[in-house]
């Protein structure tokens, strides 16, 4: 396999990044766009009109036969039994010890056929902890590397791809996923995303990925629409409280600690459920804390202090451009993880004041 | 191309430096505002501070990371600019003008001579510029 080549992979969509003059980074083995314009103009885009995201970089792994539920529903903490055809949710994949091996989401495909997608720096590990698990009489296919996805994001998304795509998008329920063509491309259109607005997720083969992104950058121009970068993905996604794998959460973290108990289904049997049951009965020694930082933007490994002791860390944060204040998340014990309980970030040594505030930081208007 | 006026020194690290008389005012150029993208945050030293040629002076956030300012020159801290504190944007729309960042007494005139001319500053950032490969 060529995954774990040393030099740096590119999304088919690359030249089109050059193109936009957009900044390029190496992440998850990729090299891919951090900016264009500018993170705060392209989170502003995405929070008032549309943004259009390349996350080729993801991973997608398709469990198809009659025991593809069940399998899934073992592997993934949420409810994967309970989904119909044509819907998607939020999960983890825990191991053994009750802690995180990753966050992903399970679409339902067909009554035998599901997709999952993960995080890119982990396609590889996933990969493993799954086929280490997985069912005699289910067939395990990684098109990581053959699939595309763009995103469009934000409220004048659903038009802009409604006008692109023979599919109802607008009927598409949040979470919904259908075949469609986008662009006359056969694509795999979800109604789900990663930054706290409306907006879909298209999955199509590589060779199509250009005329889709083409297709819609041209179609949304007059609504607004802007190429959006990894930055701007990170400040969006951190506003609207979604944890990001390797920041916030990982395989040191369990479900509890991270808020992310609603993720897991205790009454049904999955891979260290035991444990996560074990640590909400007893009750997480910490917690996961929404914080706004008064003087100074808090960055991931960042100490958290009270009276000039530390007792915690940062693991996200960043200046959020629409709520227009420092937000961090940080993990600090569970009686100081109470709203309005004043800490301090230490940065470049000196304690900023911090204050514990309710999560997520930005909710959408209805 | 960045915009590098004829009337300032400059720093390799990216500081500018504007001479008149004794008091000089210092800010980062151009160029360092599109390195660091959109400034959130400019934490500046007070008045009356001591400050050191080629030691952090203070530091500017983007969203993406926090820089170290390094001060182009020695000397005690007459001002500082409360207006780029309150509207750190200030860097990346004005960073010659209302993004400036303090003004300092000189302690010793010599080190203006270490600082980059224009054309040499031009050249550093050409060769900045090329090899983080634009």
């Amino acid at each position: 396999m060529a995954a774990e080549a040393p030099t740096m992979r590119r999304t088919p969509l690359y030249e089109k990044h050059a193109e936009l003059g957009a900044k390029m980074v190496p992440f998850a083995g990729y090299e891919m766009p951090i900016q264009y314009e500018g993170i705060v103009a392209e989170h502003r885009a995405v929070r008032g009109q549309a943004g259009l995201f390349d996350l080729s970089h993801m991973g997608e792994f398709f469990l198809k036969g009659r025991g593809a539920g069940a399998t899934l529903d073992r592997l993934v903490s949420s409810d994967i039994a309970g989904l119909a055809v044509g819907q998607a949710r939020y999960g983890l994949l825990t191991n053994e010890r009750g802690t995180i091996v990753d966050d992903v989401i399970v679409y339902r495909i067909s009554e035998v056929e599901y997709m999952v997608v993960v995080n890119a720096a982990n396609i590889a590990k996933d990969r493993a902890h799954v086929l280490a698990r997985l069912a005699e009489d289910v067939a395990f296919d990684d098109r990581s590397y053959g699939t595309a996805l763009v995103a469009i994001q934000g409220p004048r998304a659903v038009e802009i791809l409604a006008s692109q795509s023979d599919a109802d998008v607008q009927a598409l329920a949040s979470f919904g996923v259908t075949q469609a063509r986008v662009a006359g491309a056969r694509a795999t259109v979800a109604r789900t995303g990663y930054t706290g607005e409306d907006g879909f997720e298209i999955f199509v083969t590589s060779a199509d990925a250009a005329k889709v992104w083409d297709a819609l950058l041209a179609a949304g121009r007059a609504a607004g629409v802007k190429p959006i970068g990894l930055g701007a993905r990170d400040t969006l996604r951190l506003e609207a409280r979604f944890s990001l794998y390797g920041n916030d959460i990982d395989e040191t973290i369990d479900p509890i600690e991270a808020g992310l108990a609603w993720t897991c289904k205790l009454d049904k049997d999955f891979t260290g459920r035991d444990v996560i049951a074990a640590k909400k009965a007893e009750g997480p020694k910490r917690k996961l804390a929404g914080l706004v930082v008064q003087g100074g933007v808090a960055r991931h490994g960042h100490e958290v202090t009270q009276n000039g002791d530390v007792v915690g860390h940062v693991t996200s944060g960043t200046y959020g451009p629409t709520v227009e204040k420092n937000i961090a998340l940080a993990y600090v014990p569970t009686p100081l993880s109470k709203l309005g309980t004043v800490l301090a970030v230490r940065i470049r040594g000196k304690d900023v004041p911090a204050t514990v505030v309710k999560t997520p930081f930005y909710r959408r208007p209805e | 191309m960045s915009n590098v006026p004829d009337d300032l020194k400059y720093s390799k690290e990216h500081e500018w430096v504007r001479a008149d008389g004794d008091v000089v005012t210092i800010g980062i150029t151009q160029f360092a505002q599109e390195q660091l993208g959109d400034v959130v945050f400019v934490e500046l030293p007070e008045k009356g501070a001591t400050v050191r040629q080629f030691s952090s002076l203070g530091v500017v956030e983007s969203v993406k990371a926090a820089s170290d300012i390094y001060a182009p020159i020695s000397g005690e801290v007459v001002e500082r600019n409360v207006k780029v504190i309150e509207k750190p944007e200030l860097v990346n729309s004005a960073p010659y003008g209302d993004g400036w960042m303090i003004r300092v007494r000189l302690a010793d005139k010599a080190e203006l001579a270490q600082l980059l001319s224009p054309d040499d500053y031009r050249s550093h950032i050409g060769e900045t510029a090329g090899a983080g490969g634009d």
